[in-house]
This record gives structure tokens, C-alpha cells and sequence, in this order.
């Protein structure tokens, strides 16, 4: 495969998984410099991505695959547009940045290599989910995100809330996943294919299909899960154990939004329908307003930036159900912005913490002159967060209200929680970036100074790139911005982007509205908090409590389910297992009316009548015997009558085996039984003897009809006369007994001498074992051992 | 005739399974060893037995000269004989080490692998 052009793309999602198997070695050696060796390859990645960006923005999409499960119609397939370019580019990007602050905040950490290699699987298995053209194939990437998020939130396994974290992120995600893996097999019927570029270009055959309901609810179940929309949001609020740069890429730029790239993703086939524009509003509403709220109440700089994030997925929900072209540019303006902003906020609040060694804002403030770098990346990233010109975030916040409000139907509803969300956005992306940095000095854990330049890099570039991307607006419009949505939106976008509004309409009031309310709400901070903090306590009960219940009541249901079934009691497990095998007999005699037809007793003389009753009688003796002796010479009784029916019916081999083994069975049940103290008496209560013999005697009786069924079906002798006829001529043996088991089936025989001896040796084993214990060596013995 | 056999069969398989059921570990190795009679005398049987001859060629013969018994079952339970006397010998064995070691007959009181007791079940993270 070539190096450089579409082809390169396979190469490029290799590289992470690579970097991964190679980062713990390059770390040891190099130690946290490694992150700049290893911030090369997304850094690589996302220059691959950026030389397509010209041909895609020209329109183009590009297909490429190869067969991985041909059998099942799993291709490893890629599809590239407008929408997972630009998501690759973002990944990269911010990834190469995320790198090189792991190796400044992880710093001498001991297991730095192996956070390196997870954030490559990460990366590896992110790049998959956007780029992958065959649904299986997303699913999987899909999958893996789960799993490597589970492992970089428990990174610090040590610590119980961080175990607790990643378990909730992974059961959240994980279930959703599976939700979704249905959802896509529902799709693949529905739709034909399970290649997403034929689905896209499939039409209305999705939203006519029958199945669209069922689609439609397991794909937003897992949207919805991976994308923390309520009421699945609380696990990634939970996720902040995670150290930072995993906040900062997993959980606010790449890995959450994974879920509303689904749903862009699947806009043009699912979207625009009632179900659609209804759900997806309200759910992603709620969300944002929820967020915004509980984030008012946080106080860690960490967690306030985790709601935001809440938050702001919920307003792109919202945007993306919205389903209008304006709403939808809105959204990927504002997903583009947000990557770039709560990125580097994210890295400016793990800066704070690892310089000042805390992130409680009120533990905070007067840093600007300890830390400028960090103050102005943080500083230009909220000023992109608040919507401020000239930021992206501006431009974002310009069209998405515009879009909101154009909506048909619910545009008030969709505008008033736009503005709501943002008004309260704005006070906490104040909160975030002021109240650390002005006012009076505060003594802080640490004596806080500018961190590395690999803490502060990644942080100033990200925001520098927001406000960039604001100033050449036509250019982040034609080139990303204008692609991704035509693929959202499926058709051709073409509208230039407009750093400063054309005239006055109703999105810039609201912007103004925005910024006043916003103001208002940041100096009132402080009283919000506590009037947030006075509801939420009366609330009390919230879906982080109700996942500690679920999972206590899974453990402890299953707990008493295996106590019921596995009682731990041998004869309950004996009978349920002969009930089975009596149903399995009985049942299909009964479901197709076969039963044996019965033909009497003729045709025995007396002494065949004789032997078989003597077996009877020694049956019923060792059923009834009261002591061992009894016991074991009726056990022989019966032993000996079959041996002599076998040579009343022509098989004098048999007869001959089973006398010697019947033999030796009595001598040796006579000598185990002897050495012991064991009473065959029965023990059993008369209930349990009733029960017992009830399914004793149906599987008795079963397989005598079973019998009685086989003998009276014609017989095939095609094997007896093979072996009769070729006996002596092939095997040249005259006892035909003799050459089916030494000649025709002697594989058979050997197994069965195994067997003999395999058990052999298990009864040397059991009774060596004990010997050993049974006389312990002597004290001189040991020191003897021990001296050498 | 196949049919009284067939009875005796089920009768074994009864007995045994009777024996088997009981909680005490003499019954139960005792069921044991007539299963193996049952089992065996099954897989004859349903080869259908007769009064012939047994399947022998005499000397100066290719063929047997009249119609023998069906060789293939008894060749079948040859080998399962001796298995299961094998299996017969090895449960004794495992029977009496473990009337040794737990100290009881009775498997009702064999709960090594299973013990009673009402441990809670491990809750949290």
C-alpha cells in the first residue's frame, strides 16, 4: 500500500495501535521526553488528514476496503467525507496534544509507558469509529473506546472512586453498545447493506421501513449512553478520576462525542421524522439544562468543566434532532469550537492542580503572574466558551441560535434552553478562567509556578487555534466546516462563513442577552451555587445513586438466584438431572405418539425366566439390605445372572468378563467396605424414598419402552455382516468378537486400556496422597533438607 | 423374548437410580456399579439378541456355516465392561479417601466445594 494519498489512510489507523505496543519501551528508555518522539505519529496522522481536506471539500468521498469476515459480509472498510475527516482531524490533532501534556503531567510516574499505550489504543480505536465504512467494523472500534476508556479512568487502580468510575463508565457505555450493535443488525435488514455509504445513499428506505421505531430507540440508546445525554450523564462526570490529559481527550473532545457522531452520521437516512425531531430535542434539552445546573454547584475546576461538557453535548443533541440545515451548522460549528476549548481548559485545570496542587476554586486565586502562559491559553479558551468575538465559539453560538430559532414548530422551546444553557455556560467559563488567576493571592498546597512547555503547548495552541479558525472564517468555512455539513445533512452545503453577521436578526439579540444575563449570573455566582447545592441536597436521590443500587441489587439477585438453583446439595442436583433425562425420554414418545407396542412375555424357557428373576431378586436384596455382607454378596447375585443371560445369548465372551469383573468388584467392595465403618442402611425419610423411587422408576421404565421401541424397528445388519464376512479374510481371526476389538476397532481398544490405566493411576495417586500425610517426616529429616 | 430382557433392563436402571438417590455413599456406589450392568445389558440387547450360536468360523471355514449372534455389540459392551469396572474401582477408591478426609458417609454432608453458611455477597467497587 502506497505511503501518501487515500490509500495512506489504512496506515494511518495503524499507527496508533503501533505506537501503543512500542510506547512503554520508548518511555522507559527516554522517559516523559518520550511524549516527543510519540506525539509524532498523530501529529503524522493529522498531517495525512489534512492533505485529503482539499479534495473533500471539493465534494469528494472516498470508499476504500478490504474482506476481514467475507462469510458474514464484514469488510474492513473506510469511509471518508466531509464529516470523519474533519472528526480525524480533531482526534489527531488535539491527540498529538494530549500526548505531549501526558508527559509533562505524568511525569516520573511509574506506569507512564502504559498510560501512553492505552491513549494510543484510544486513539487507534477512535480514529476506527469515524472512519469506519462497515457497520460491524464500527461497532467494534465503538466497543473498544468503551474498554480503553475503562482502563484510562482506572488507571490510578488503586483508589476505590476510581475502580467505582470505571466500572459505571463501562457498564453505561458497554450496554449501550450493545443496544446498538442490535440497532445496526436492524438496520443491515432493514436497509440491505451494512456498508454506511449505501445505507446514506439508500434514500427514505430506513424511515419507510417498519422496523425505523426499533431502530431509531437503539441507536439513540447508544448514542445516548456514549454521549452522556441524560439520564445517562452521570457517569461522565464520575469519569474526572481519570488523570487530566484523559479528561481533556476522552471525555470532552473525542470519545463522547462519539455518540453525536452517530447521530450526524445516521441524519440524512434517520433524521427528519416526528420520532426524530421530538426525542432527540427533548433528551438533549434536558441535558444541557442539567448540566449547566449542576455544574453552577461544583466548585472542582475539573468537574465544573465535566458539565459543561454534559452540557454541551446536550445542546448538540438538541441541534442535531433539530434536523434544519442552520441548526446543524450550528452544531458542527459549536462541536469544533468545543473540542478546541474544553481541551485546552481541561490542560489549563490539570496545569493548576499539578503546579498549585489543588482545583477547588475557592482554594484558588491570584495566579496570573505565577502562571501567564496557562492564564492567557485559559483566558482565550473561555473567551471561545462564552461565544465572544472574534472566537469560533462566536461564530457557533451565532448560527446555532440562529437555527434554534428557525426551527418549525419547537424553535421557541429549542431557543429559550439554547439560552438558558449558554447564559449559564458563559458564567462558568468565566468562573473557570478568572477566579483562579485574578483577584488576591491565595496560599495554594504547592508554591504554584508556569508549568513545562509540555504542560503548556498543547493548552495556548488549542485556544490559539480557536481564535484562528474565528479570524479566517471563509477558510474554516469552505474547507471544514461547509463539508461536514453537507455530509450531515446530506446534499451539497455551500454557504460562505461570516465572522461578523450580516444584519441584524434575532440569534444576535439573543447573543447580547447572552452576555449580559452571563455577566449578571458570574458576579452572582456564589449565591447560585448554594441555591443549586440547597435543591440538589433536597432532591436527594440522583441516577449516580440509582447505578450503586442497580449494581447492588444485580450482585445481590444473582446472589440468592445461584443460592436457590445451586442449593449445594448433591441429591437435588441428582434428581433434577434424571427428572431431565425421564422428560427427555417420555416427552417424545408423548409429543409423537410412538409408544413401543407391547408384546408379551413368550417365547423364554425356564431357565432364561430363571436367571432372570434371580437378577430381580438380587436387585431387590441390595435394595433392602440392611448390612454391608448383604449388600454386596446380592450386588454379585445380580452380577453373575447377566453374566449367564450373556451366555444364554450366544455371547460366551461377555459371560466370561463379566464373571471375572464381578469377582473382583465383590472382593474389592468387600475390602473398602470392610476397612470401614459404613452402614448401607437407608437413611432416607419416607417422602424422599417415594420421590426417589417415582423418578428412579420413570427412567427405568423410559428406557425399557425406549428398548422395547428400538428391538421392534427393523434391524440393519449391514455392520455384523461386514464384520462376519470379512473377519477372517482381512483380519484373519476366527472369533469375531476378538477381531472387531484387537483389528477393526482397535483404536477403540486403546482408548479403553487408557482408560483402565489413567484410572489406575488415579487410585494409586489417592491412596499415595494420603500415605504421605499420614506419617510426617521426621523432625531430623527436615532440618537434614533444610541444612542442604 | 428382547422384551423381558428390555424389563430387566429398566429394573436395573430403576435400582440403581434408587441406590444412587440415597444419601449414604455405600447406596450410591452400589448404584453405581449396577448401572454399569444396565447400561451394558442396554447396548446388547438393542444389537437383538438370539439363541444362535456365538460368532465363531470354524477351522477350515471363511464364513460361519449357520446364522451367529451380532458381534458388534458384544465387542461394544466388551469394552465397557472393563471401563466401567475401571470407573467402579476408582469411585470406591475416591468414596473411601473421602469418607476418610470429611469424616462422613453421607453426601449430604460433603460440602467442601459448596459450604453452607450465609457469607454475604461481596458488594462495592
Amino acid at each position: 500500500m502506497p505511503f501518501s494519498g487515500v490509500e495512506a489512510t489504512f496506515w494511518a489507523m495503524l499507527a496508533p495501535f503501533v505506537a501503543a505496543v512500542l510506547a512503554p519501551m520508548l518511555t522507559q528508555k527516554l522517559k516523559h521526553n518520550a511524549a516527543w518522539v510519540l506525539a509524532a505519529v498523530p501529529a503524522l496522522i493529522f498531517v495525512h488528514f489534512l492533505s485529503l481536506v482539499s479534495s473533500v471539500a471539493a465534494g469528494q468521498t472516498h470508499t476504500l476496503g478490504l474482506e476481514w469476515v467475507p462469510t458474514y459480509g464484514v469488510t474492513f472498510s473506510i469511509y471518508l467525507d466531509g464529516l470523519s475527516t474533519l472528526f480525524a482531524l480533531l482526534i489527531s490533532g488535539i491527540g498529538a496534544f494530549v500526548v505531549l501534556y501526558a508527559g509533562g503531567y505524568l511525569k516520573g510516574h511509574p506506569q507512564q509507558g502504559r498510560f501512553f499505550s492505552f491513549l494510543f489504543l484510544f486513539m487507534g480505536s477512535m480514529l476506527g469509529v469515524v472512519l469506519a465504512d462497515n457497520l460491524i467494523t464500527l461497532f467494534i472500534f465503538w466497543e473498544l473506546t468503551s474498554i480503553t476508556s475503562f482502563l484510562l479512568i482506572g488507571f490510578d487502580n488503586l483508589r476505590t472512586a476510581s475502580r467505582r468510575s470505571a466500572v459505571q463508565a463501562l457498564v453505561v457505555t458497554g450496554s449501550g453498545g450493545m443496544a446498538l450493535l442490535a440497532g445496526f443488525l436492524l438496520i443491515g435488514m432493514a436497509g440491505g447493506s451494512m456498508e454506511m455509504s449505501e445505507i446514506l445513499a439508500s434514500g427514505d428506505v430506513l424511515r419507510d421501513s417498519g422496523l425505523y421505531g426499533a431502530i431509531f430507540i437503539l441507536v439513540c440508546l447508544g448514542a445516548f449512553t456514549k454521549s452522556a445525554q441524560f439520564p445517562f450523564h452521570f457517569w461522565l462526570p464520575n469519569a474526572m478520576e481519570a488523570p487530566t490529559p484523559v479528561s481533556a481527550y476522552l471525555h470532552s473532545a473525542t470519545m463522547v462525542k462519539a455518540g453525536v457522531y452517530l447521530l450526524m452520521r445516521l441524519n440524512p437516512v434517520l433524521g427528519d421524522t416526528a420520532l426524530w425531531t421530538t426525542v432527540l430535542p427533548i433528551f438533549g434539552g434536558l441535558t444541557l439544562l442539567a448540566g449547566v445546573i449542576i455544574g453552577i454547584r461544583q466548585t472542582d475546576l475539573k468537574l465544573m468543566l465535566a458539565y459543561t461538557t454534559v452540557a454541551s453535548l446536550g445542546l448538540l443533541v438538541m441541534l442535531t434532532g433539530a434536523s434544519n440545515t442552520v441548526a446543524i451548522k450550528g452544531a458542527v460549528l459549536y462541536l469544533v469550537a468545543h473540542s478546541l476549548f474544553k481541551g485546552s481548559l481541561f490542560m489549563m485545570a490539570g496545569t493548576i492542580d499539578h503546579e498549585a496542587g489543588t482545583r477547588d476554586i475557592t482554594k484558588l486565586g491570584g495566579l496570573r503572574n505565577a502562571m501567564p502562559i496557562t492564564f492567557a491559553a485559559a483566558v482565550l479558551a473561555a473567551l471561545s466558551m462564552a461565544g465572544l468575538p472574534p472566537f469560533l465559539g462566536f461564530i457557533a453560538k451565532e448560527i446555532l441560535y440562529d437555527g434554534a430559532y428557525g426551527t418549525v414548530g419547537s424553535g421557541y422551546l429549542i431557543s429559550l434552553a439554547a439560552l438558558c444553557g449558554n447564559i449559564l455556560m458563559f458564567a462558568l467559563a468565566a468562573a473557570v478562567a478568572l477566579k483562579p488567576f485574578m483577584g488576591e493571592k491565595v496560599e495554594t498546597p504547592k508554591h504554584a509556578h508556569e508549568g513545562p512547555i509540555l504542560l503548556w503547548a498543547g493548552p495556548i495552541t488549542l485556544a490559539v487555534s480557536g481564535l484562528l479558525l474565528g479570524l479566517f472564517a471563509a477558510h474554516a468555512g469552505y474547507f471544514f466546516i461547509n463539508p461536514m455539513v453537507s455530509a450531515v445533512d446530506g446534499g451539497t452545503y455551500g454557504k460562505e462563513l461570516y465572522l461578523i453577521p450580516k444584519h441584524l436578526n434575532m440569534a444576535l439579540l439573543m447573543s447580547v442577552l447572552t452576555i449580559a444575563l452571563g455577566i449578571f449570573a458570574y458576579l452572582r455566582i456564589d449565591t447560585l451555587r448554594e441555591l443549586v447545592g440547597r435543591a440538589l441536597t433536597a432532591i436527594g436521590w440522583g441516577p449516580d445513586r440509582g447505578f450503586d443500587q442497580l449494581m447492588d441489587g444485580l450482585v445481590i439477585t444473582s446472589d440468592k438466584f445461584i443460592r436457590t438453583v445451586q442449593t449445594g446439595s448433591m441429591v437435588t442436583y441428582m434428581r433434577a438431572c434424571f427428572i431431565a433425562v425421564a422428560l427427555m425420554l417420555f416427552v417424545p414418545m408423548m409429543t409423537t405418539g410412538n409408544w413401543p407396542t407391547f408384546e408379551g412375555f413368550q417365547n423364554l424357557t425356564f431357565y432364561e425366566w430363571a436367571f432372570v428373576i434371580l437378577a430381580v431378586i438380587g436387585l431387590y436384596a441390595v435394595i433392602t439390605a440392611k448390612n454391608r455382607v448383604t449388600g454386596i454378596v446380592s450386588l454379585g447375585i445380580t452380577g453373575f445372572s447377566v453374566a449367564v443371560i450373556y451366555t444364554l445369548f450366544g455371547a460366551p465372551d461377555l459371560s466370561l468378563t463379566q464373571f471375572m469383573v464381578e469377582t473382583l468388584s465383590v472382593v474389592i467392595l468387600a475390602l473398602v467396605m470392610t476397612r470401614l465403618d459404613l452402614k448401607p442402611k437407608d437413611v432416607r425419610s419416607k417422602e424422599d424414598r417415594v420421590i426417589d423411587g417415582v423418578i428412579a422408576g420413570s427412567v427405568g421404565l423410559g428406557f425399557a419402552m425406549l428398548l422395547m421401541s428400538v428391538v421392534s424397528l427393523p434391524f440393519d445388519a449391514t455392520l455384523p455382516e461386514f464384520f462376519t464376512q470379512f473377519s477372517y479374510s482381512i483380519a484373519h481371526g476366527r472369533n469375531l468378537v476378538n477381531v472387531i476389538l484387537v483389528d477393526f476397532r482397535g483404536f477403540d481398544t486403546i482408548g479403553e486400556i487408557a482408560v483402565v490405566m489413567v484410572a489406575g493411576l488415579a487410585v494409586l495417586a489417592l491412596i499415595r496422597v494420603r500415605a504421605k500425610k499420614a506419617q510426617p517426616k521426621p523432625e531430623v529429616e527436615v532440618m537434614k533438607e533444610v541444612a542442604e | 423374548m428382547e422384551f423381558v430382557i428390555a424389563s430387566l433392563v429398566g429394573l436395573l436402571m430403576s435400582a440403581s437410580i434408587y441406590l444412587m438417590l440415597s444419601k449414604k455413599l455405600v447406596r450410591v456406589l452400589m448404584g453405581i456399579a449396577i448401572l454399569g450392568n444396565s447400561v451394558n445389558l442396554l447396548i446388547f440387547t438393542g444389537g437383538r439378541i438370539t439363541r444362535s450360536v456365538p460368532p465363531f468360523i470354524p477351522e477350515g471355514s471363511y464364513l460361519p456355516l449357520e446364522q451367529t449372534a451380532n458381534p458388534l455389540p458384544q465387542a461394544l459392551v466388551l469394552t465397557a465392561i472393563v471401563i466401567s469396572f475401571s470407573f467402579l474401582a476408582y469411585f470406591l477408591v475416591l468414596g473411601y479417601r473421602a469418607y476418610q478426609e470429611l469424616g462422613t458417609d453421607d453426601v449430604l454432608e460433603m460440602r467442601v466445594a459448596e459450604p453452607k453458611g450465609d457469607e454475604k455477597p461481596p458488594l462495592g467497587y
